[in-house]
């Protein structure tokens, strides 16, 4: 590898301090749209959309991210009660119940106000999404748009790009698209304009390029960042800011940081002892000291699935075609919210390769209560996985927004079984090699 | 000669033992844990002390393990009872590939290699179903002592089927089994099938490679062996130091310490 040029030492640190500090505006200009009383587009991570919707000025609002913020900020508890008060089930997504509650407080949110939906974009990729959006539709009468997009479900990833099958589904998924464009006309009354899609495309086309280059930085040791932690910042930074002028720049310069700290070796952990990946969604209640959990071992979160499917598939560095926006859009789409369903429910195919690509000592679990979605395969998942590697596993059951679910003692309990686990199996490999 | 010990402090029980340079059991102590963990911890190891005839300054080592691990002050190092009980069980009897321990609050079903290292593990999460705590509703519910439970299970003809998987729960089922006037003997053999049934969903999710040896507090209850073997139809290895093997885990990675390098005074007061 070529070595990078010569960057002053300040743009360390630069990603996670600049990713911040980009969520809270976002979340400022979020709370200046609610209190004008503006329309905005309601939109997830396994397939935004942003492109088409930000042609029309519509401001994205994530529900999954306002949710999240709650939980990391620790008053998750005040709004999953409120839900549940107003006769949401304890059983019920915790993302689904602490936004019932934001609409219920007219947009309150630790981070401002939340403006209303006028508009709201979603793929069948998690089942939860079409019943989300229908308590916005009973509420506020919101316009709800959802994109089919045939998944493959199948192991070996059958239905490649070229095949006569992914052309009918590309096909498929374009007609879907140009609906939600005259949509998007009907609702702001504005004209859509192809060449502007070309622009917020190849911003999109800049991000993903650069979140394929961070993610295989990762590949070498030491990992250059966390992937529960530093990874969750970046995510929320892809998400917001897709197909945005400002969210290619700092995704270049992330890129730029991260390669920096690879080529000076700069680690995350003081020492890398163990690499791990991790499977699920994070535990946000106790978000520090969950990975706390694992550093105070030396080890090292260097890849997840979560980076891959809520990137809204900027993981697979997809190039749209700016000759042909609106046909490339449907291929990028099929491609990366099809490869966020895999992600999820062929998690043990995904980790798998995870294992060779990153030099991997460790898979770390979590299912939680939360998202059947995503929890209910891990399981199987898991056994299947080991069945085909020798490798370590820890299943830890919690949630990412209930605290109630949630016993950090019998997590560290588990975590500390898992290292004393991969020390005694590092000390057999080195007395085998006779070292 | 030197010692090492190893102090396991549960949620119910704490126990401490001490072995001798070969690995030999030399004294042993069972305390109930209460609410003062690191006086249970001290107070345990003080009768373990005792009872193998042994000076605390003989005691090179000593590692504390179960959730009061952090609490056993006078300790050197800690390790969580997964791996203790994985490693005193192959020690105890060394065919052991699967461990099933049963305590107070938490039941662990662990795959184990040839020199007691952690396979697999799994454990009860945020329920006490299928612990010792079940065995206590039962038993508070019954007003039977909890070291009759077993026996009285084994003279049952026909069990009930105990079908709530909560523990507090467990209480107001056994009652209405006792309305519709079922038998004791019939209710209890009940209770200890559900609890093996989901103690065996644990050990099905590690993969159950024989030899099998089953080890924490429960593992001094007669029902509970049988009703397992049944389930299982095959012999379980237990000990009568059962309860103990976590403490012997601990003493025994404590006696790898010792070995690996003399290791350095004790910190810490007087036990």
């Amino acid at each position: 590898m070529q070595k990078p040029p010569p960057a002053p030492p300040t743009i360390l640190g630069r990603g996670n301090a600049e990713g911040a500090k980009l969520v809270r505006r976002w979340f400022e200009e979020l709370d200046a749209t609610a209190r004008a009383g503006g329309p905005s587009a309601y939109v997830f991570v396994m397939g935004s959309f942003a492109e088409v919707l930000r042609c029309f000025d519509l401001p994205l609002v994530l529900p999954e991210i306002n949710s999240i913020q709650t939980a990391v900020r620790h008053v998750a508890h005040e709004y999953l009660n409120e839900a549940e008060d107003y006769g949401f089930s304890p059983d019920i997504c915790g993302y689904v119940k602490a936004d019932v509650a934001v609409q219920l407080r007219r947009g309150e949110h630790p981070m401002g106000r939340i403006p209303r939906p006028a508009l709201a974009v979603l793929t069948n990729a998690c089942n939860t999404y079409v019943k989300w959006a229908e308590i916005w539709e009973r509420m506020h009468k919101t316009r709800v748009f959802t994109l089919d997009i045939p998944g493959t479900r199948a192991a070996d990833r059958k239905s490649p790009p070229g095949s006569s099958s992914f052309e009918n589904d590309r096909r498929y998924v374009e007609g879907q698209i140009r609906e939600l464009i005259a949509l998007c006309e009907e609702i702001t009354g504005k004209k859509f304009d192809i060449d502007r899609l070309r622009r917020h495309l190849g911003w999109s086309n800049e991000m993903n390029e650069a979140w394929a280059r961070i993610l295989e930085l990762n590949r070498g040791k030491p990992s250059v960042f966390n992937a529960l932690t530093d990874g969750t910042i970046y995510l929320g930074v892809s998400n917001a800011l897709r197909a945005t002028e400002e969210g290619a720049r700092y995704f270049r310069e992330l890129a730029e940081e991260l390669a920096l700290k690879r080529a000076q070796g700069i680690g995350t952990v003081t020492e890398e002892k163990y690499r791990l990946i991790f499977v699920g969604v994070p535990c946000y209640p106790i978000f520090r000291r969950f990975n706390e959990l694992f550093t105070e071992w030396g080890g090292s979160f260097v890849c997840s699935t979560y980076l891959w499917f809520a990137s809204g598939g900027a993981n697979r560095g997809f190039r749209f075609d700016l000759d042909r926006p609106i046909e490339s859009l449907a291929e990028g789409s099929l491609l990366s919210v099809r490869d966020a369903m895999d992600s999820m429910f062929l998690n043990d195919r995904v980790t798998e390769e995870m294992i060779e690509e990153f030099g991997i000592d460790g898979v770390v679990y979590h299912p939680i209560k939360s998202c059947r979605t995503v929890s209910t395969g891990l399981a199987d998942g898991r056994r299947a996985l080991m069945e085909r590697k020798d490798v370590a596993t820890l299943f830890l059951e919690s949630d990412m927004m209930d605290r109630r679910v949630v016993s950090e003692a019998q997590m560290k309990n588990r975590a500390d079984a898992f290292f004393e686990g991969l020390a005694a199996r590092r000390q057999r490999e080195a007395a085998a090699a006779g070292g | 000669m030197a010692y090492a010990a190893g102090v396991d402090v549960g949620s119910t029980q704490t126990k401490a033992i001490v072995i001798d340079e070969a690995g030999r059991i030399v004294g042993r102590a069972l305390t109930d844990t209460g609410a003062n963990v690191i006086a249970a911890a001290q107070e345990a190891f003080g009768i373990a002390l005792r009872d193998g005839k042994v000076r605390e300054e003989e005691v090179d080592y000593v590692i504390g393990t179960g959730y009061g691990r952090y609490k056993v002050t006078f300790g050197n190092a800690q390790v969580t009872e997964i791996s203790c009980h994985a490693r005193g069980a192959v020690h105890m009897f060394p065919k052991t590939r699967t461990v099933l321990d049963m305590g107070g609050q938490d039941t662990k079903a662990i795959r184990v290699g040839a020199h007691g290292e952690i396979g697999d593990f799994c454990m009860n999460d945020k329920c006490a179903a299928g612990t010792g705590r079940f065995l206590g509703a039962a038993s508070s519910a019954l007003e039977i002592p909890l070291g009759d439970l077993g026996p009285t299970a084994l003279r049952a003809e026909r069990a009930v089927k105990i079908s709530t998987t909560c523990t507090v729960f467990a209480e107001s089922e056994i009652l209405s089994w006792l309305g519709k006037g079922r038998k004791v003997e019939d209710i209890l053999l009940g209770v200890h099938q559900s609890i093996a049934s989901r103690s065996i969903g644990l050990l099905r999710r590690v993969g159950i490679e024989p030899e099998v040896t089953f080890t924490g507090g429960v593992a001094r209850n007669v029902g509970m062996i049988q009703t397992l073997e049944q389930a299982l139809g095959m012999k379980l290895n237990v000990s009568p130091d059962s309860h103990y093997i976590g403490a012997l885990g601990a003493a025994l990675f404590s006696l790898d310490h010792i070995r690996a390098s003399r290791a350095p005074a004790r910190a810490g007061g007087k036990a």
